[in-house]
């Protein structure tokens, strides 16, 4: 294997490359040694603390229906943040100032604040002013906080799958006599909507990962609340945690997986007119204040011949 | 109108959320330089390794991280930083090692982008002088991928502005914790939402400005 920031190895070089990667493995076996010798100390390497995993209790009484609550708070989350995202990044653009500032305003807020806090307050707001019941208030709040959170950064996506649409497509329309609803409507949103599907996917794991978030502080029977809950019953905090964090893990790596697959797939088919907006695009608007489409304009340009051999996806810390 | 404010250290817990976002964010820098410098090491085992720690510490929530920092690292292997009597200073620390830990991957990654910005006949140049990797990589291609980078690194920055909230899941008192204390205690839940939001609206815009206004000075123009 060779790059082009190293030689490919002669005799002495890969003889210290030998030594280093000894030094490095001893180092790594070292802490695996340590971290496997503090475990069994605290008798969790002992085959009761496994064997739930195995039988299946574990998973039919705690994780599973905690993977089907984050599921289902995640999956809500996106389906109700769709819509509204889409409407306010259309009315970001709006001719209209009326609509285009409030839009604007409503969006760069609601990207500046941590989720966190949106769910804390709603899940105030919803015991002092709703009548919901105390059980299902957490999944409220958790799915709120979400909605008002990925509705902004889901707006900026679709602003920016717009904008990466060609100007001729939205000229083309105006001179055949659309009027402006029809243009975006017939014209710009479907185009811009395939474009965006892997971004939308990418977010996805975003929402997955803050949805902890409400099992941790709002008591959301969520995977990580079930874990607890596990883990109080077969007094094995690390195996819970390992089997935790590896179901979270797969997930993502599902999500990510079908992201770039959508991706590298609709780039290919020349069915839009638009740049496809990848994880790398979302990672920007994951944080408020960014200029949009800045890499979105001309997907060809980050392709050309960098350093590494490898490419980034660069997101942003969810 | 301003009464409820009595008794609660708004400031205060603003101050530890700074605190937890510099000293996580100087944390974070380092390793995912560190951990940059493996992923296009010559050393496979060392790419393999960063590569490794990138996908996995990324895919796992942050809340998980945080929350085994305090019930696995602290309980169970007895990690305490050098605080083992003083709680308060104790998961103050375990906070900024779990959000390093999980921030670095996503600095990994943006300076990974930015060593592929840096044309190759830089890195060839430098090989061509017989300048070692070590050379190439510290003193030719990182400081140019660095300043391409500004503008990731401000995200990155802010949604870790956002992310140290998560610390109050192990209690740490910082800006999220208050809130939830004080909206809980007091009736103006508006109010206190406002307060609270304005505040991370006051950290995080000037920061995306500032460091957006930087970016675009110190980008190489090529």
């Amino acid at each position: 294997m060779s790059s082009v920031l190293y030689d490919t190895p002669g005799p002495r070089a890969k003889r210290r490359n030998l030594i280093l990667s000894v030094v490095f493995a001893v180092v790594l076996v070292l802490a695996l040694w340590w971290t496997w010798q503090t475990m069994s100390d605290a008798g969790q390497t002992e085959g009761a603390k496994w064997t739930p995993f195995v039988e299946g209790a574990a998973w039919t009484t705690y994780l599973l229906p905690g993977l089907g609550n984050t599921l289902k708070a995640a999956a809500l989350a996106m389906i109700i943040a769709l819509p509204l995202g889409a409407a306010l990044g259309i009315a970001r653009m709006s001719d209209h100032k009326w609509v285009r500032v409030p839009a604007a305003v409503i969006v760069e807020f609601f990207r500046a604040i941590p989720v966190l806090l949106l769910m804390v307050f709603a899940n105030q707001f919803y015991s002092d002013y709703t009548g919901i019941e105390s059980d299902s208030r957490p999944l409220y709040a958790v799915v709120t906080g979400l909605v008002l959170y990925n509705a902004s950064v889901l707006a900026e996506i679709v602003r920016a799958g717009i904008l990466s649409l060609p100007k001729g497509q939205t000229e083309a329309a105006q001179a055949i006599g659309m009027r402006k609803t029809q243009v975006m409507t017939s014209i710009l949103l479907p185009q811009a909507v395939t474009a965006m599907l892997p971004a939308i996917v990418s977010q996805l794991v975003v929402i997955v990962k803050d949805t902890a978030l409400g099992g941790a502080m709002l008591n959301f029977t969520e995977l990580l609340n079930a874990r607890k809950t596990l883990a109080a019953n077969y007094a094995n905090v690390i195996p819970s945690f390992i089997v935790v964090a590896v179901i979270y893990i797969v997930l993502n790596f599902i999500l990510t997986s079908l992201a770039s697959w959508l991706e590298s797939r609709l780039r290919r088919s020349k069915k839009s007119t638009g740049a496809v907006l990848g994880a790398e695009e979302v990672a920007d608007l994951n944080a408020p204040g960014e200029v949009v489409g800045v890499h979105g304009a001309d997907p060809g340009a980050r392709a050309g011949g960098g350093t590494a051999a490898a490419q980034g996806d660069g997101r942003t810390p969810h | 109108m301003f009464d409820f404010l009595e008794g609660y250290d708004v400031l205060g817990a603003f101050w530890t959320t700074v605190q937890l976002t510099l000293l996580s964010a100087v944390g974070s820098l380092v390793l995912g330089t560190l951990l940059a410098a493996m992923r296009v090491s010559p050393v496979p085992l060392m790419r393999g390794f960063g590569a490794a720690y990138v996908n996995i510490v990324r895919n796992i929530p942050l809340t998980v991280i945080i929350v085994f920092t305090s019930l696995g690292l602290s309980n169970i292997f007895g990690v305490a930083l050098g605080a083992a009597d003083d709680f308060d200073t104790k998961f103050f620390r375990l906070a900024v090692l779990g959000l390093s830990a999980y921030t670095a991957t996503f600095v990994c990654e943006a300076l990974r982008s930015g060593i592929n910005t840096v044309p190759v006949g830089q890195a060839e140049a430098a090989r061509a002088l017989g300048l070692s990797f070590t050379q190439v990589l510290t003193l030719i291609v990182l400081p140019q991928a660095f300043r391409t980078v500004i503008g990731p690194l401000t995200n990155v920055l802010i949604a870790l502005t956002k992310n140290t909230t998560v610390a109050a899941a192990i209690g740490v008192a910082e800006a999220a914790l208050l809130m939830k204390e004080m909206i809980e205690n007091e009736a103006q839940l508006l109010l206190i939402a406002t307060i609270f939001a304005l505040g991370f609206v006051v950290l995080t815009l000037p920061t995306g400005l500032l460091l957006g206004w930087l970016g675009k000075r110190l980008a190489v123009k090529r």
